[in-house]
């Protein structure tokens, strides 16, 4: 027998239903008590390799543990320091501070439209730091609860999906900021604005694939915990933040593209900037199918190697 | 097979892969050094492609942790899981509990599963006790509505009402583990699955806990598994107990008959006890063996323990002995010495080895294990051999139908041929001067 074989998991054949004689498996026994609690009733099969049947429904019925964890990971998030929720503000208020003044007055790069340049940050930003807190925070919530993980059965599922709630706190935060932004300079968003949370939306996917994808596979193997500050970094400035797209040549835009934020941060813009700020389609349908095919992948080999998770963290 | 049956596992296996350093060269070059990481490098690149665990170590072997094991259990039944330290009692719970998949066989489960592997999981540190109750609630598998119905309970039940909105990382470790397991002492699922957890917190809340696990499997249709070390909260709580042993079930059914061949086998591996190392020049114990434990008629209705010890000298010496019970947390309850009227009794021995046999009366001990003692005491030179653990014996019922059994411990020797009778507490002794 090779190596190959000894690993694999699924080398052992599910066994059939049992022998005859042993009875089929567990008849639906009517019990009077039982006629309200179809939990009760419910038969969990446990086999080597065995997809889980009712996999999306266990994770809806585990809501409440998702919800409380999220809120365990929001509320822990400042404790113990003295600023506290300022830090939401501070961080990507610098950040937009920074841009403004290097992109727009050094470099002297053109705003979309009108629009002033700290508000084409801003709608740039919003968007960059949703993906990257999420990809950065998910990422690592596996092994940061590990002791979960071999303690309690629950889909896996739930760990970093909480954990991205608390970027979208973050996120709504800063969308705040945006708002006295706007007002403070003075700027009025187009109409569009009411498709804003198509876009928040789409930030979550675009970023929850690769973050699902990252998370399996840190539980496996430790490098790609050192893969994520460098990819957040890097993304920061090859993603459209500090800039608008319309400065990548056309040539080049569709290419360009392909980096999934580009979709989403053009998105943003063309929601509160408005007309100025053209979406440009085939580059946009790209980012799409980029976001999707990420996170196809991402929640496929989630599925298919959580169930050794508890084994290997 | 009938329809109550909630849990069956058929043909249950559970590998786990590990590696293993090989030989190490005792001078290595450079060059060796580089070639080996180049080779585990490569070998990680494989694995990584392969999408394969990456186990360090020049050699993989599978090791089964749990083989072919097969039971079922009942609705409503507490099933007491036992096995030494590595015999595959907690792989399991894991696998039962679905944290961790099995490698081969089925396992049909009718019912939801909480599972109770450690106290306190998922607490948060910078979270108050108020917060990591409803945390750590969620996280066993309670709903919100259960837990604010069940909230003054648990609290009540921990005793900290006082720091409910302090941070638990204030906590002493004491309040921590009750909070914890205050909360887990109130799910209430169709099955519990418990890894020792009762092990913790001080003797009274232990009681607390026993009772409080007695109560949930004594409700109807409450289904409880339970792994433990202490054989006696094993026979207090469980009809049916599972002996595991490296992986296989060595012995399922009544409570009683398994801790039985728990006992006999753990004797079987440790029978023979030779003391090794050169023999030390005072005179020492050899071997001990507890011959009976009888309830004694009434009107004393004590308990009448009868064992023989070996001593051992190389030259001719006095000596004399003491006799100690303790709790099975090693607390001393009695002390028995060979006493006359002219005070402590002196025995002389002949180089070699003595045998002595000693009936012991005393009170009525409740359930639970004991460890005896026997201390050795030259009497020239008061040369004292301590023996803090030679014995132990467990009283699993005190009323009517008596139960007792020995609990083998290394000491144990077979085949004695009595060279002195003594009972202690009459401290008469036969032949002896």
């Amino acid at each position: 027998m090779s190596l190959s074989d000894i690993t694999s998991e699924r080398l052992i054949p599910a066994k059939g239903p049992p022998a005859d004689g042993a009875a089929p498996a567990l008849p639906p026994a009517p019990t009077p008590a039982a006629a309200a609690a179809s939990d009760s009733e419910r038969i969990t099969v446990l086999e080597a390799g065995r997809a889980e049947r009712n996999y999306w429904g266990d994770l809806w019925h585990y809501r409440e543990l998702f919800a409380i964890l999220a809120w365990r990971d929001v509320s822990v998030r400042y404790k113990q320091t003295v600023i506290g929720l300022l830090w939401a503000v501070i961080r990507p208020f610098l950040t937009m501070v920074v841009f403004t003044v290097v992109f727009g007055r050094l470099a002297g790069l053109p705003s979309d439209g009108g629009a002033p340049y700290p508000v084409l940050v801003f709608t740039g930003m919003l968007p960059w730091f949703l993906f990257s807190s999420i990809l950065s925070e998910a990422s690592g919530s596996l092994i940061g609860n590990a002791n979960l993980i071999s303690k309690v059965y629950f889909p896996r599922l739930v760990i970093p999906t909480a954990a991205a709630v608390v970027a979208v706190v973050d996120f709504l935060i800063n969308f705040a900021m945006l708002v006295l932004i706007m007002a403070w300079t003075g700027f009025v968003p187009s109409w569009r604005v009411v498709w804003l949370p198509a876009f928040v939306l789409l930030a979550v996917l675009a970023s929850l694939g690769p973050a699902l994808l990252i998370t399996a596979l840190n539980v496996k193997y430790r490098d790609f915990r050192y893969i994520i500050p460098f990819l957040v970094q890097f993304g920061l400035y090859v993603s459209p933040v500090g800039f608008s797209s319309a400065v990548v040549p056309e040539a080049w835009r569709f290419l360009y593209s392909l980096n999934p934020v580009v979709g989403v941060i053009d998105g943003f813009r063309w929601c509160v900037i408005g007309e100025a700020s053209r979406l440009y389609l085939p580059g946009f349908a790209a980012s799409l199918v980029v976001v999707g095919v990420f996170l196809w992948l991402g929640v496929r080999y989630f599925r298919a190697t959580e169930r050794t998770f508890a084994d290997m963290v | 097979m009938t329809a109550d049956v909630v849990i069956r596992a058929e043909g249950l296996g559970k590998r786990y892969l590990i590696g293993h350093q090989a030989e190490r060269e005792r001078y290595t070059a450079l060059r060796d050094v580089l070639a080996r990481s180049l080779k585990g490098l490569t070998r990680s690149a494989r694995d990584l492609i392969g999408g394969r665990q990456l186990i360090a170590g020049d050699e993989i072997e599978e090791f089964w942790a749990l083989k072919d094991v097969n039971f079922e259990i009942r609705r409503g039944e507490v099933v007491g899981i036992i096995g030494r330290n590595g015999a595959g009692k907690s792989t399991l719970l894991k696998v039962l509990s679905r944290i961790t998949e099995p490698s081969a066989g089925r396992v049909t489960i009718k019912g939801r599963v909480a599972s109770l592997l450690e106290v306190g999981t998922g607490f948060h540190p910078e979270l108050s006790g108020r917060e990591n109750i409803y945390l750590n609630g969620a996280i066993l598998g309670m709903s919100r509505a259960e837990i604010v119905r069940k909230f003054d309970e648990i609290v009540d039940f921990s005793g900290v009402e006082k720091f409910l909105d302090t941070p638990v990382k204030r906590y002493s470790s004491g309040m921590y583990v009750r909070l914890a397991f205050a909360v887990a002492a109130h799910l209430d699922p169709e099955i519990l699955v418990v890894d020792e957890v009762l092990a913790v917190g001080d003797a009274e809340f232990q009681k607390k806990c026993l009772g409080k696990m007695g109560e949930i499997a004594g409700k109807g249709g409450r289904t409880v598994l339970f792994v433990s070390h202490a054989l006696a909260s094993i026979s207090q709580l469980c009809q049916t107990a599972i002996l595991l042993d490296s992986g296989h079930i060595q012995s399922i059914g009544a409570t009683h008959d398994v801790l039985a061949t728990y006992a006999a086998n753990a004797g079987g591996q440790r029978a023979g006890f030779e003391r090794s190392g050169p023999m030390p020049s005072h005179p020492h114990l050899r071997g001990a063996q507890i011959l009976s434990i009888e309830k004694a008629a009434l009107p004393e209705a004590g308990l009448k323990l009868t064992l023989a010890f070996e001593i051992e000298t190389r030259e001719q010496a006095s000596v004399t002995f003491d006799i100690r019970i303790l709790s099975s947390i090693g607390a001393a309850i009695c002390v028995l010495l060979p006493l006359s009227e002219q005070g402590p009794l002196n025995f002389s021995l002949q180089p070699g080895r003595t045998i002595f046999n000693a009936a012991i009366r005393m009170p009525q001990l409740t359930t639970g294990e004991y460890i005896i003692g026997i201390d050795i005491v030259a009497v020239p030179g008061a040369h004292v051999e301590m023996n803090t653990e030679v014995l132990r014996f467990c009283i699993d019922d005190l009323l009517w139908n008596f139960k007792s059994r020995t609990v083998p411990s290394q000491y144990q020797i077979g085949n004695f041929v009595l060279s002195y009778d003594l009972c202690v507490n009459d401290w008469q002794c036969d032949g002896v001067g």
